[in-house]
């Protein structure tokens, strides 16, 4: 009974190690979840490989690149797209995880999150930090694959990526979270698809230069240049082979922050951007 | 010792609020809280309280207003009108401290169907920040005394509907709260689960003094001894002790009492109503 029990005082707020246990639980739970999806750890790395056999194959003798930063001598063409390629998985990863977010929320699944006592911005922010670990499993797996096609950045790069990975996926992952709050049901998820996947990633430098671009068409390099994916792409690019891109290190920094703001203040109830209705069936 | 008394030894020491008169505020306090959906409004100035200790039955028909003031409750949604406190926390001021004495149970499952049944209750441990040894010791009791034990390591697809409401309330108390919500959460099982599920709810009242708030349309789960709320198109008609609801509103039992007062004929009363 009540009566015969110990009062004790709660405590004020929430450790740093409580703050820890809930970040390794979201990231573990994302992990196991993502194992359990082997068809999507599949897709995720047929897709970049399909780029890089058959079309840059078939691209390779089409498009001549010149030495341009950070390439110190000419390069195959699939040496080129290989950047774009890694980010074109945390481009899709992070659309995967803002889609799982849409689907969370039509099943509930997203209240067990969103009523942990925890401040809704670290949740959020956990989750992005699960999807960007998800991202960077599926990138290195590439990078292994494209080892073995003769895509060898220098050893270093594969460490001296790593920041450059985990920035590039927390601001791809922040703009899903943001496009998932305003979408309210899974079937309007196909729009994502052909309104930012496919205009981001082709809109890019991730597979053609930029000054090729220009030359073709002015108006679409500036479109490409605006692109935050293609700072990402090229941030990924320079910090492959040891190198720092100040600029897209600024861009990519910012729309990080940009996104991620947006995202907790969508998500946050009172001051919410999404509008929010009772879920089917309930009032 | 059994399993039901491990879990009962592990709520000796409560965590309450560190308020001087936490032991005597109400489990659940709103007060003058309206909400809309644009123009369409769903609750109009509601206010009333739970008591520590209590089994509070709010019954309504389906599209009363329940689900959205769950929603508000749990900070789902942010309080446009009026306030609602926890043990005397503020939810929107102080949602941390409400939230952490708080177990829902949601009307719709909220369960993970691909992970296994202990790993969904570890993924709720870890969102409220306990520790995954105490957070794997303290599945083991909870699944004890709901008798799913034997199913630690199943698929929570594998379950029944019943299995599934019962893990749920076994998660909305793994983090010890002191007030549970249940919205609708008989809704779909068949009699013996219900009956199961809302005798385990009030074992939970009388044996470790959890104060719960009970969502339902069915007349048949009120009891005469527990508090009830009746909540109608978005307002609060009546409240009290069943009795004296059913003397104040002229009826002889909920069933009229609730016809009474809202004018609509009966809707609970059965499980399939």
């Amino acid at each position: 009974m009540i009566s015969a029990t110990t009062i004790r005082p709660i405590r004020s707020g929430f450790s740093l190690t409580q703050y820890l246990t809930c970040l390794n639980g979201i990231v573990w739970r994302e992990a196991l979840r993502f194992l359990h999806q082997r068809e999507r750890f599949v897709s995720a790395l047929v897709r970049p490989l399909v780029w890089l056999f058959i079309f840059a194959a078939g691209f390779r003798q089409v498009l001549g690149l010149s030495i341009i930063p950070p390439y110190e001598t000419y390069i195959l063409y699939e040496v080129y797209i290989a950047p774009g390629l890694m980010a074109m998985i945390q481009l899709f990863n992070g659309m995967q995880s803002s889609l799982s977010m849409v689907y969370d929320r039509e099943m509930g699944n997203m209240r067990t999150l969103l009523v942990s006592p925890l401040p809704r911005w670290f949740l959020l922010s956990c989750k992005l930090l699960a999807g960007t670990a998800v991202s960077l499993l599926q990138v290195y797996a590439f990078l292994l694959i494209a080892w073995f096609w003769d895509i060898a950045p220098p050893p270093a790069g594969y460490l001296t990526v790593l920041p450059a990975l985990v920035l590039s996926g927390l601001m791809l992952g922040a703009l899903g979270m943001l496009i998932s709050s305003g979408i309210k049901q899974l079937e309007n998820f196909a729009g994502v698809m052909n309104f930012v996947i496919f205009p981001m990633f082709f809109a890019s430098s991730a597979l053609y230069p930029l000054w090729r671009i220009l030359e073709s068409s002015p108006m679409l390099y500036y479109v490409c240049l605006f692109n935050p994916f293609t700072h990402a792409v090229e941030l990924i690019r320079f910090a492959l082979y040891g190198q720092m891109n100040w600029i897209a290190l600024a861009v990519v920094g910012g729309c990080t922050i940009a996104f991620m703001v947006g995202a907790i203040l969508a998500y946050d109830p009172s001051r919410g951007l999404i509008r929010r209705g009772p879920a089917g069936g309930e009032a | 010792m059994t399993a039901t008394d491990a879990f009962s030894a592990g709520q000796n020491t409560q965590d309450i609020p560190s308020r001087p008169a936490a032991a005597e505020m109400p489990a659940l306090s709103i007060d003058g809280v309206s909400h809309s959906y644009g123009a369409r409004h769903a609750l109009i100035d509601i206010g009333f309280t739970v008591a520590p200790a209590s089994f509070t039955a709010l019954l309504g028909l389906n599209g009363a207003g329940k689900s959205t003031l769950f929603s508000l409750i749990t900070r789902l949604f942010g309080i446009q009108r009026g306030h609602i406190g926890i043990f005397g926390h503020d939810v929107a001021h102080a949602p941390g401290e409400a939230l952490r004495l708080l177990g829902v149970v949601f009307q719709p499952r909220t369960l993970d169907l691909d992970l296994s049944v202990t790993q969904n209750l570890l993924y709720h441990a870890a969102l409220h920040g306990i520790a995954r040894r105490d957070a794997r010791v303290r599945s083991r009791e909870v699944l004890a005394r709901i008798g799913l034990d034997d199913r630690a390591g199943s698929k929570v697809r594998d379950l029944s509907g019943g299995q599934m409401r019962r893990l749920e309330i076994a998660r909305a108390l793994l983090h010890r709260p002191r007030l549970l919500l249940l919205d609708e959460a008989t809704v779909g099982l068949d009699v013996k689960a219900r009956a199961d599920i809302l005798n385990h709810v009030r074992q939970l009242v009388t044996e470790q003094g959890i104060s719960v708030l009970w969502a339902t349309h069915l007349f048949d789960e009120i009891g005469s001894n527990d508090d009830l709320v009746i909540l109608h198109q978005g307002r609060v008609l009546a409240q009290g002790k069943v009795a004296q609801v059913i003397a104040d509103a002229g009826g002889s039992d909920i069933n009229t009492a609730f016809m009474r007062l809202t004018g609509s004929t009966a809707q609970g009363g059965s499980p399939s109503s």
